[in-house]
């Protein structure tokens, strides 16, 4: 199902990456300390509840974030070898939708109501590959083709609401792979579908991953769409990273307590300790995740760890090697070994 | 689309049926008697008398009503009380400097309220922004009047570029007769153009927060393209619909522009019908005013179809 | 606890200063424009009402002073019958707040009536609402003048015109605040579970009701303010012999090349005066109705 990367070459490197988001209350630091890299034709998983900052981090790396809202703070990010952090907008404007492009977790708000399926398609050829109005519409309807739309020559000249949801996010697609990017970020395609849609459009990126040769980065909360698709996987909370390994590894051998805790239904991290009140669902987090307004100077899930220690709430911990191109953000790692293997035992039986 | 056309064309029937209403019964319900306030303190009964036959006054009030519909429905407004022409014949002599007059206005309002407005979101809460919504905010609370005299004072009196009054008929040469617009229009715009420019504003401002804005920069087109192509049709309903509730602005504006810059159209027609309290007259244009809006409204609600491809008929 | 009242009491007898001064600043920092708008329409009120005593008489003519320049003597000028502009533009204000005040309340009361009426009885409002379509159609000012061309003038007569035309407006936004809460389930409920209307009314219409009249009000004041200027510039507003802004300009506007002092100052204060209005209006929307803040 999965394969391995062909190529070595990394096409993008983000280095310790931070953003931040001025609010009435304060700065938001949404995405603290994130790195990673990507390989040509690899895709890798972006994993963590809502809020956890892998948008923002997806929004960064085509730098989308409203300056009037938040910034960059920090770090680096180079495609190809080029700097895209402080990059000109201009130059920038080059990159997104040509070279690397994304697609948005609602079809049905992210096309334009008022425009045609074609004339956003052909738009974006037309900008970045320098093809004239017909050559343009040629493509169009090419990438229709490509992304199983019957009848693409009719649809063309249709609006959105003409279409169903998993159609418009074909679209969304067939936009976003219109100049053949190197990249392509998917944030939450197949959140806003249907089940049976979901897995065609599952398919259909694994496909054109195939064909095309696309590196494709997929922020999602669902660890099942992570086993299926993804080479690696990068696991975020409170805008960090805690854990970063490639998938099969991930999920035989889950380091972090976090991730532990994302495998179960329902975990049941400090049950035995504090009884009935504190039992979260981790699925439902929400009011449990930390303030990401106040410096937290240790571990952002210590808190809520069964294993947490002193170090861990007075030092931020940073990325260990636990394995085989196997990483992750906790001095405890080793401990409570045994429950991981457990924990991983019940994965394989939601796989 | 021809059956809705048809249905809200029906629909400004009933509307145009109470302004005539309106008008009619106004002369007979107003306080005291209508036709010694029109004749004046120093009329004679027979003058009065003579006043109120003309006006209809003497006849059973449903008869009248009936005749009068029944005359506008051929073009028939009635007679001048003081000048015993036809209303429709002295309308139709001072409809061209109106006509002239509120379609300038309305080119140039629009034609410069909308780039201000998409400037102003494309720069909100900056200098550029802060800018426009000063002028918006300021022009709506300007009286037309006041504007016209400023712009007389500074653009005619003090540094003579262009004439302080009149009209020039377009038959004179379309020289004269723009230099002899460009102020009022400018003065009747201002308000408008400060109305146009805020909705502008707020309807591009919601529409750049939507999820396809954002798809539109992920895909790396130009800032024009966005704002003109991908935000601006989106934002274009409340706009134009605001352009349509400012016609009512126009016309009232037209009528106080009329008098600053002494241009004999159909607002100095209504001053100078009121002044001689020439009812029948007053009647006419308020008949003639109320059909205009009536019908730029229904052009409006037709026009958010091509504007809007969800809206089906 | 009266220990924690003792101390606040303390507090603002040492330091009363800083302590409203900076509750001033935070209201002014969380609302400027109510406040700017606030401030100066208290500010033209007050000029409004000691007209009399800080100011001349507005009536007196002295021939010998036509048409002189702002100076030490006449702040404003004079103007064509020598009459000092300053006393009469701020008997103006008295005339122009007035009428606005009067057209706002008198219209938000009769709107309010209307509007309550037609969002609850359909029949009611099938007839009203195309009457008040009706008055919409026609300009409000030619609305006005038609019903001030058949009466003897008098400010009374100009309340009632400009009224006219804007009851409609009011109407509109209280008819679609009830039709809206009619919708709401726990008002289905209410109303299905047998509450007398005038309970409804009282306990969930008026106060969802209130906050876009209050808004809506605002405007018809400025907006009533600008009309009758108008109509008094036309001619066909209160008295010649009234000094309202709009009589005064009307009056200079013969001399309008000589004396310009005499139309720019009245302007300039009815724009202020409007201004004022209108901030306050911005400002109390944005506070009580965000969502119709977000349309305008």
């Amino acid at each position: 199902m999965t394969q391995p990367a062909n190529s070595q070459v990394n096409i993008l490197e983000v280095q310790d990456l931070r953003t931040e988001f001025r609010t009435i209350d304060g700065v938001v630091r949404a995405v603290d300390g994130v790195s990673f890299s990507l390989k040509a034709g690899e895709t890798l998983g972006l994993v963590g509840e809502s809020g956890c900052g892998k948008s923002v981090t997806a929004l960064s790396i085509l730098r989308l974030i409203d300056p009037r809202a938040g910034r960059i703070a920090g770090g680096s990010i180079r495609f190809e070898g080029r700097e895209l952090v402080g990059l000109d907008e201009a130059a920038m404007r080059g990159i997104r939708g040509h070279h690397i492009s994304m697609i948005f977790q609602e079809p049905m708000t992210s096309l334009n109501p008022v425009l045609t399926i074609g004339t956003q398609i052909a738009e974006n050829a037309a900008r970045h590959l320098g093809l004239g109005k017909k050559a343009a519409r040629g493509r169009a309807l090419e990438m229709l083709d490509l992304v199983r739309i019957a009848d693409a020559r009719r649809r063309l000249d249709e609006y959105p609401h003409q279409l169903s949801g998993g159609m418009r996010q074909r679209v969304m697609i067939a936009i976003a792979l219109a100049c053949n990017p190197k990249v392509l970020i998917a944030d939450e395609p197949t959140t806003a579908l249907d089940v049976t849609i979901q897995a065609q459009i599952l398919e259909l990126l694994a496909e054109i991953r195939q064909r095309l040769g696309t590196a494709i980065i997929l922020i999602t909360h669902d660890l099942g769409v992570v086993a299926e698709t993804c080479d690696r996987v990068i696991v975020m909370y409170a805008g960090r990273m805690v854990e970063a390994a490639p998938v099969a590894e991930l999920f035989r051998v889950p380091r972090h307590p976090y991730t532990r805790g994302l495998m179960r239904a329902i975990p049941r991290l400090d049950l035995d300790a504090e009884g009935e009140g504190r039992r979260p669902r981790l699925t439902e987090i929400g009011g449990l995740v930390p303030s990401l307004i106040r410096d937290i100077p240790g571990c952002a899930f210590a808190p809520r760890c069964a294993l947490a220690g002193d170090r861990c709430r007075s030092e931020r911990p940073p990325m260990l090697d636990v394995g085989e191109g196997h990483r992750a953000a906790c001095f405890e790692w080793a401990h409570g070994f045994e429950g991981a293997r457990r924990d991983a035992g019940q994965a394989e039986g939601v796989r | 689309m021809v059956s809705y056309i048809l249905r809200r064309l029906l629909a400004t029937i009933p509307v145009m049926g109470v302004v005539a209403v309106f008008v009619f019964f106004l002369l007979r319900l107003a306080p005291g008697d209508p036709a010694a306030i029109i004749a004046g303190d120093d009329a004679t009964v027979t003058q009065i008398a003579a006043i109120r036959a003309k006006l209809g006054l003497d006849r059973p009030v449903l008869e009248q009503f009936g005749l009068w519909v029944l005359g506008m429905l051929q073009g028939d407004f009635g007679t001048s009380i003081f000048s015993n022409l036809p209303v429709s014949r002295l309308i139709a002599q001072r409809v061209e400097p109106t006509l002239a007059l509120a379609l300038s206005t309305l080119l140039v309002a629009v034609a410069l309220a909308i780039p201000l407005g998409v400037l102003a979101a494309a720069k909100a809460r900056r200098l550029t922004d802060r800018l426009v919504m000063l002028f918006a905010v300021m022009g709506f609370a300007m009286p037309v009047f006041l504007i016209g005299y400023v712009l007389i004072y500074v653009f005619a009196d003090r540094l003579g570029w262009l004439p302080v009054q009149g009209y020039k008929p377009l038959s004179e040469g379309i020289g004269p007769w723009a230099r002899h617009l460009v102020l009022p229009s400018l003065a009747l715009g201002i308000t408008y153009m400060a109305l146009i420019a805020r909705i502008t504003r707020a309807s591009m401002l919601e529409v750049l927060s939507q999820d396809y804005i954002r798809t539109a920069n992920s895909k790396g087109l130009a800032t024009g393209r966005v704002l003109l192509l991908h935000a601006l049709k989106n934002a274009a309903v409340p706009i134009v619909t605001v352009i349509g509730i400012g016609i009512a602005l126009l016309i009232s504006g037209v009528v106080i522009t009329e008098t600053v810059f002494n241009i004999p159209g159909l607002g100095r027609l209504t001053v100078d019908a009121v002044l001689k309290r020439d009812y029948p007259i007053v009647q006419g244009l308020i008949i003639v005013f109320a059909g205009v809006k009536v019908l730029v409204n229904l052009m409006i609600d037709i026009s958010y179809a091509f504007l809007d491809p969800r809206i089906r008929y | 606890m009266s220990q924690v009242t003792a101390i606040t009491a303390a507090d603002e007898i040492e330091a009363p200063g800083p302590g409203w001064a900076s509750r001033l600043a935070r209201a002014i920092r969380r609302n400027p424009t109510i406040v700017a708008g606030g401030v100066l329409l208290v500010l033209l009120i007050g000029l409004a009402v000691a007209a009399p005593w800080i100011s001349g008489d507005p009536f007196k003519q002295t021939p010998v002073n036509r048409l002189r320049p702002p100076s030490e003597k006449f702040w404003f000028g004079t103007d064509r019958y020598g009459r000092d502009v300053f006393a009469r533009t701020l008997h103006g204000a008295r005339i122009s707040l007035t009428v606005g005040f009067a057209v706002a309340a008198i219209s938000s009361v009769l709107g309010l009536l209307l509007g309550l009426l037609c969002g609850y009885f359909r029949r009611i409002d099938a007839v009203l609402m195309r009457v008040m379509d009706g008055l919409m159609a026609i300009p409000s000012i030619l609305l006005a003048i038609a019903l001030i061309t058949l009466t003897r003038p008098g400010l009374a007569i100009v309340i009632v015109a400009i009224v006219i035309p804007e009851v409609p407006r009011i109407v509109r936004v209280v008819r679609s605040v009830v039709l809206a809460i009619k919708t709401q389930p726990y008002i289905e409920s209410a109303i299905s579970g047998g509450t007398r209307t005038t309970k409804l009314l009282a306990r969930h219409v008026l106060p969802n009701a209130m906050a876009p009249l209050i808004v809506q009000a605002t405007y018809v004041c400025a907006s009533a303010m600008l009309t009758e200027a108008g109509l008094s510039f036309l001619g066909a507003g209160v008295p010649l012999e009234i000094p309202s802004w709009g009589n005064i300009i009307a009056q200079s506007r013969d001399f309008f090349q000589i004396a310009p002092w005499a139309i720019f100052i009245p302007g300039a204060f009815l724009a202020v005066t409007v201004l004022a209005v209108n901030m306050l209006g911005d400002g109390l929307r944005d506070r009580l109705d965000p969502r119709l803040a977000r349309r305008l």
